[in-house]
């Protein structure tokens, strides 16, 4: 997997610390060892809880680390590494390379400014495109996107328009930048319901059509399955489980995955209670020596507590656990056929 | 945005005319009356006063009084000095631009080194932001006149850079003799915008909004410009109209300091004097510019945020 020159993100070995001005203790870990890598036009969903580090990586991957956080690991992306990026060169890499779609448009629209001038100003300012060509393409990609009149949006503020429609607005300025990979931070979670599918078949769709490479973070690992390919499951700043989506859902293999699969409401048994994950979640920055895991996991043993699980070959990923052949007795030999 | 204007001018002369009753009433109640100062130390028999009383419309209850001067007001004659005998507009106006002069070099004074020093001080974190902070520490505790004082033994008596009383005669003369008044009000408020624009650019900086124009690449100055100053903006002008309107009645004390014929020094001594035409006509001027300085704020802030311009609520 390592130093793939075709992947389109490569991420090696990513750990992220954040000092803390306050305390002179060592800076906190955020992530620890994070590697995953995209082909052009892949989905790959990040799943986990909140503070696991979702946001965290597609930031690192971006470049909007805070200052007084410090980088370990390689990111490339197209083979340059982004983390050793020059002033000029990360802009053009954040302009034309990555596209974010942000969790809460409306606080990730500038109020004060006109739509038209939200979409048509990186095109303007970073690329010498006339406004009025600038305007003409971002009412076609509004059209792309689902919104009617689009020369009436275009003139309206970002208080004009409501939740939805403003997410589209925020999808279509990553499209007019026709990036080669999008990085979407939750874009369904601060919507209706009815505007979630909707939004997410809008980002599938053009992913598809354009060959767009997709990152896609939501806690809702159904909708991770749904919408990606390959499904990475995160817990306290460490990829626990970086699987097939397909393959995952048959066969989940770490106990947390099995875990927040199991706290799903079932529409099929109705039972009096939903089953949950003991224990609340953990930063990166509280766990011991260990396996992260250990003290809400109902397997954890002596080694669980004391050393930090690499990741293992499970069917055609990688899970970090010591007991994957206790909790699923899987001869090892079978194992490693890998049949899904 | 039409009706806002309109709306503000009503606001200005409802405030108008509640501020002249109260200055009217509040200068009656005061002691001394003005005839004391026209006769002076001398003994006026009865009717010698009772005469000056009369053609003062002294004797007369005091609505009459007003409603005498709020006609003359609005027909466009502000009425006659009690003690000297000049028009009022004549004495106001000579005075006018003098004051007006003074408070906008001031306020281009505060706005340029505030708003330069807020800047850096947000900008630039750490030594830069504590050594700006040092300094608007210590000027926001320099009251005008304390800062007059100083300014004058310094720069007008020691150095002899400027005039220490008066200010000279053609333009240049008069401008030169209006930078040291016009610091001796500044230095406060400088340091006072100094934070306001720090914070208000700190706040901006650290916005979602503001982390999307970082993540689509563009240039840090257009990032600085468009989302982070402009959007910052409505608390730094809102500050400023206030440390404006706030300098206009700080006039009393520096015009008095400097010795610089204008609207403040008219003031003091019109209200030592009683002369109730022209210290009614002076504090409406400081009333009106208070209230003008205010509306410009809002205005301003109206254009730049658009959710301040839909009266009705059109969130959608």
């Amino acid at each position: 997997m390592s130093a793939d020159t075709r992947a389109l993100l490569e991420i090696e070995n990513l750990t992220v610390r954040l000092a803390d001005p306050a305390a002179d203790d060592a800076p906190k870990p955020l992530l620890e060892g994070i590697s995953l890598s995209l082909a052009p036009g892949e989905a790959l969903g990040l799943v986990g809880e909140s503070g696991s580090g979702k946001s965290m990586t597609i930031r690192a991957a971006t470049r909007l680390l805070p200052p007084r956080a410090s980088v370990e690991g390689a990111i490339r992306f197209e083979g340059t590494d982004v983390t050793r990026m020059s002033g000029p060169a990360l802009r053009a890499y954040r302009d034309t390379g990555v596209g974010m779609v942000f969790q809460d448009p409306r606080a990730h629209i500038n109020p004060t400014r006109r739509i038209g001038a939200f979409l048509t100003e990186a095109l303007v300012r970073n690329r010498g495109v006339g406004r009025r060509e600038a305007t003409a393409r971002a009412a076609a990609v509004l059209g792309e996107v689902g919104i009617d009149d689009p020369a009436r949006r275009l003139r309206q503020y970002p208080h004009e328009l409501s939740g939805g429609m403003l997410q589209r607005v925020m999808i279509a300025s990553v499209l007019l930048a026709e990036p080669r990979l999008i990085l979407a931070d939750e874009p369904t979670t601060a919507l209706d319901v009815t505007i979630q599918s909707e939004v997410v078949g809008i980002l599938d769709r053009l992913r598809r059509d354009r060959g767009i490479g997709m990152v896609f973070i939501t806690h809702d690992l159904d909708l991770a399955l749904a919408v990606c390919g390959r499904v990475a499951v995160m817990y306290a700043g460490r990829i626990v489980e970086l699987r097939d989506a397909k393959d995952l859902h048959e066969r989940a293999a770490h106990p947390y995955t099995l875990g927040l699969l199991g706290s799903r409401p079932s529409i099929d048994v109705r039972s009096a209670r939903l089953t949950a994950i003991p224990g609340r979640p953990r930063g990166a920055f509280e766990s011991g020596p260990g396996c992260a895991f250990a003290d809400r996991c109902a397997h954890a043993q002596d080694v669980c507590r004391t050393t930090p699980p690499e990741p293992v070959r499970f069917r055609d990923g990688d899970v970090r656990c010591h007991l994957l052949d206790q909790i699923h007795s899987v001869p090892t030999a079978a194992r490693e056929g890998g049949a899904a | 945005m039409t009706r806002m204007v309109i709306s503000r001018l009503g606001g200005l002369a409802t405030t108008l005319l509640l501020a002249s009753v109260a200055i009217f009433g509040s200068l009656y109640l005061a002691p001394g009356s003005p005839e004391d100062v026209l006769f002076g130390t001398r003994q006026p028999s009865p009717a010698a006063r009772a005469a000056v009383e009369h053609q003062l419309h002294l004797d007369q209850p005091l609505p009459v009084r007003y409603w005498d001067w709020l006609t003359g007001v609005l027909h466009g004659n502000l009425g006659t000095s009690m003690v000297t005998q000049q028009s009022v507009a004549s004495r106001v106006g000579s005075g006018l631009g003098t004051t007006a002069t003074l408070v906008l070099i001031a306020v281009l004074f505060v706005v340029v080194f505030g708003i330069a020093l807020g800047a850096v001080a947000a900008l630039r974190p750490g030594a830069v932001d504590a050594a700006a902070g040092a300094v608007t520490s210590v000027t926001v505790t320099i009251p005008p006149f304390v800062a007059s004082t100083v300014l004058i033994t310094v720069f007008a008596v020691r150095l002899g850079w400027f005039p220490s009383s008066g200010i000279g005669t053609g333009f240049g003369g008069r401008i030169h003799g209006l930078i040291l008044p016009a610091c001796a009000l500044a230095i406060m408020n400088c340091g006072f915008l100094a934070r306001v624009t720090r914070n208000a650019l700190l706040d901006q900086l650290g916005r979602e909004h503001v982390q999307t124009a970082v993540a689509r690449g563009l240039p840090r100055a257009i990032v600085l410009r468009d989302h982070v100053l402009r959007n910052a903006l409505p608390p730094i002008s809102t500050a400023a109209a206030l440390l404006t309107s706030g300098m206009f009645a700080s006039t009393l004390i520096v015009e008095t300091a400097f010795g610089v014929p204008g609207i403040g020094q008219l003031t003091i001594t019109s209200v030592a004097q009683k002369d109730f035409p022209v210290v009614q006509a002076v504090s409406l001027l400081l009333v009106a510019a208070f209230v003008v300085c205010n509306a410009l704020s809002d205005l301003l802030q109206a254009l730049i945020d658009p959710r301040l311009r839909s009266t009705s609520g059109r969130m959608a």
